[in-house]
């Protein structure tokens, strides 16, 4: 069948099941709409969980990441896992006991006031907004990408499939939609996976391919690599040979900075409002524990696969572009060429990737900017080394081609450093990895299908979850426990049914908003995730861990705690991010992305310092400390309040 | 008593926790981070040891973690009766 034919069966099937699952699972009651009424199966929950925390950068760039970092990119690897073992251990089972609905919840009820209910609030809509934002910008790309859409119809169409199961359904219809968007995500990750370390290494398992032989000799436009070679040495070999100072299984971000963005992110996963909230949905503080040990396992399927699909990415863009002729690679295959390149895909001894009208894949990115090559020597021949081919993201001189046929580009050409043999002509954007790489290696049309309902499902999957993250602090947090509150019964005035109505409008604005932000997007979204893991590594990570583990910490000492170590971090981010735009400014040579690490650790001296000049919380107060500690009693939290 | 019995569970389980996450600690910044040049002298296959444990290694032993703790926070609850 047709690429775009097939696309559109693939996208079309997909999103078919999730409506469908909504409508199945329609939220009766705030209980279902917030907590999915407490009785979703410790497994169904780690999907679920797993889909939700696997954003669009997950699935699109995080294997362009590791291509581009090497080594270094182990501090997002680990991170972005490791956080599963501090959330199962110190928050998810004592979260469980507490049985309410949401983080400001816990903080609002713990610290007895309705300042750091609300501080907490505003945290959660910044640190959800500030992460749904890229969420709906991944749409748009996948549609664009892949359905020839415009970015912003994309972004429309996403919009309405997220309104009808987040409106809808709430956390039953997530959860559920959650767990179908998982399976569709982890095959159309993992497929070309498999058959892209079949290729490269003749291993099925990816994760062991990573450390498997190559399979085929190459020229890497140096020296020519033999077949049996480790990946990894093919890779360093090459990386060497092409002028790069710091070859592939080598470090270069070094150890301080390095170790402070590992445990930023490890504690910012840890403390994000939308994964923390997951664990509210399960039955018994037991499942809590165990669906953690579930959420990572569905994780790690594809966060153990993507640094191999990341190095055979690699090794495959240096083996099938270097010293090709451009005109003849990419151009539409005549019947005599189609037969030639059908006859050498069935053909092992010969690399299909590189015979005539092989590379067509390299114009169609050309299209979309994500790809660009400037023939700086004038050979006709594409060549990839070190060093950027020119300056900037590329800008393209209208339609007009070069003497190859390939798109003009109006950028500053940038000579190779000294001394180095190969000139690069190639700009590639690291999304490429992903999206591309079943064309570059010359994967069949339905594994191309399968990466953009994979896409897709990544995406829409956690926009889902941060959505409802919002709708639940306005409607509950907000207007029910903190504006609507009846003053002397301490309950809300808002009826079950108006709070949840209140929760499905509050989660449609939401919609509207990520859709505005999706379609103008802020020019600065990359360097805001450092802020969203900062902020929740500064805040709710040691607000919770105190609130459980420290009975004695009171009010004072956990508002001075957030407010010193939120000040602090955002202060810095915005210094070192936007102030100074070169991102000089640092203390201690720490990184932006780190700094939450530092915030967290200020908050908690500030708070046990305060806590300790202060009075101890009230009886009732750590009477609850005392209970939550203890499994037995967890009530389903389908309670009404 | 009661009190006593929820501070000995207390107790036992902040000691669970501690030895697991002594083993995050070294399997994740100690062989990942801190000490990843030393071990990457080290071949593993085709791999060097630290980038191995920087990119696979240590989610392997996070998942073992989890469930480890797990089963033995079931063991705790059972054995103070604070079970579900």
């Amino acid at each position: 069948m047709e690429l775009q034919s097939l696309i559109y069966l693939f996208v079309g099937a997909s999103f078919a099941l999730y409506i469908g699952i909504a409508i199945w699972s329609k939220a009766g009651s705030t209980a279902e709409f917030y907590v999915a009424g407490g009785g979703v199966h410790p497994v169904a929950n780690g999907m679920a969980t797993a889909a939700d925390w696997m954003s669009a950068a997950s699935f699109i760039s995080l294997a362009g990441i590791v291509s581009l970092l090497g080594r270094d990119s182990g501090a997002y690897l680990m991170g972005w896992t490791g956080g599963y073992v501090l959330l199962a251990m110190l928050l998810a089972p004592y979260l469980r006991k507490f049985g309410k609905f949401t983080v400001p919840d816990f903080v609002g009820d713990r610290y007895y006031s309705d300042v750091a209910r609300t501080v907490a609030v505003v945290c959660v809509i910044f640190v959800s907004f500030t992460y749904v934002a890229g969420q709906m910008r991944g749409v748009g790309i996948v549609f664009s990408r892949f359905l020839q859409v415009d970015i912003n119809t994309g972004v429309v169409i996403g919009m309405g499939i997220v309104f009808v199961y987040a409106v809808l359904g709430g956390m039953k219809g997530i959860t559920y939609t959650q767990v179908a968007q998982y399976c569709v995500l982890i095959v159309a990750y993992t497929i070309p996976a498999i058959f892209l370390s079949l290729q490269v290494t003749g291993d099925f398992l990816p994760q062991l391919g990573f450390g498997g032989t190559i399979e085929f000799a190459f020229d890497n436009g140096v020296r020519e690599i033999p077949a049996g070679t480790y990946v990894l040495h093919a890779l360093d070999q090459s990386f060497k040979d092409l002028g790069f100072s710091i070859v592939y299984t080598e470090g270069r971000a070094g150890v301080w900075n390095t170790f402070l963005l590992t445990v930023a992110l490890m504690c910012g996963t840890a403390g994000l409002p939308h994964v923390i909230v997951r664990f509210f949905t399960v039955p018994s503080v037991k499942d809590a524990r165990i669906s953690a040990g579930w959420a990572l396992l569905f994780i790690a399927l594809l966060y153990t696969v993507c640094p191999a699909v990341g190095a055979f990415a690699r090794l495959n863009l240096i083996k099938n572009t270097q010293n090709i002729e451009y005109a003849t690679w990419t151009q539409e295959c005549t019947a005599d060429q189609a037969v030639a390149l059908a006859a050498a895909q069935d053909n092992p001894a010969v690399d299909a990737a590189r015979v005539d009208c092989a590379g067509q894949w390299f114009k169609t990115w050309e299209a979309s900017g994500l790809l660009a090559w400037m023939d700086k020597n004038g050979d006709g021949k594409i060549q990839i080394a070190n060093g950027a081919a020119f300056k900037g993201k590329p800008s393209f001189d209208g339609e007009n081609r070069g003497a190859s046929g390939e798109r003009l580009l109006k950028n500053e050409a940038v000579p190779a450093p000294a001394g180095q043999a190969i000139e690069n002509e190639v700009y590639f954007d690291r999304d490429i990895i992903v999206l591309a790489n079943p064309e570059i290696a010359s994967l069949p049309n339905w594994v191309i299908a399968l990466i953009a309902a994979g896409g897709l499902a990544a995406a829409l999957s956690t926009a889902a979850g941060l959505l409802l993250v919002i709708s639940s602090s306005i409607s509950h947090d907000l207007l029910g426990r903190v504006m609507f509150k009846d003053a002397e019964t301490d309950k809300s005035k808002l009826s079950d049914s108006q709070e949840l109505m209140a929760a499905r409008v509050a989660a449609a604005v939401a919609i509207g908003v990520a859709g505005y932000l999706g379609i103008n997007p802020p020019a600065f979204v990359a360097q805001v995730v450092a802020f969203a893991f900062g902020l929740a590594a500064a805040s709710f990570f040691p607000v919770i861990i105190n609130g459980v583990f420290d009975k004695r910490m009171n009010k004072e000492g956990a508002i001075a705690g957030m407010a010193v170590g939120l000040t602090f971090t955002f202060v810095y981010i915005v210094l070192n991010v936007f102030v100074d735009k070169s991102g000089t400014y640092t203390m201690f040579d720490i990184k932006a992305t780190g700094i939450g690490t530092i915030g967290m650790v200020l908050h908690f001296v500030v708070a046990y310092f305060v806590s300790r000049a202060t009075a101890a919380p009230p009886q009732d107060i750590q009477d609850m400390v005392e209970n939550i500690r203890i499994p037995r009693g967890a009530a389903p939290s389908t309670h009404a309040h | 008593m009661e009190e006593q019995k929820a501070q000995a569970y207390w107790q036992e389980n902040i000691r669970t926790i501690l030895q697991l996450l002594v083993v995050w600690f070294i399997a994740s910044y100690g062989c990942g981070v801190l000490f990843v040049d030393l071990l990457d002298t080290i071949a593993f296959g085709g791999f060097k040891l630290g980038f191995w444990f920087a990119q696979q290694g240590s989610i392997y032993v996070f998942l073992v973690l989890i469930f480890v703790y797990a089963k033995r926070m079931n063991a705790i609850d059972e054995k103070y009766d604070v079970h579900e």
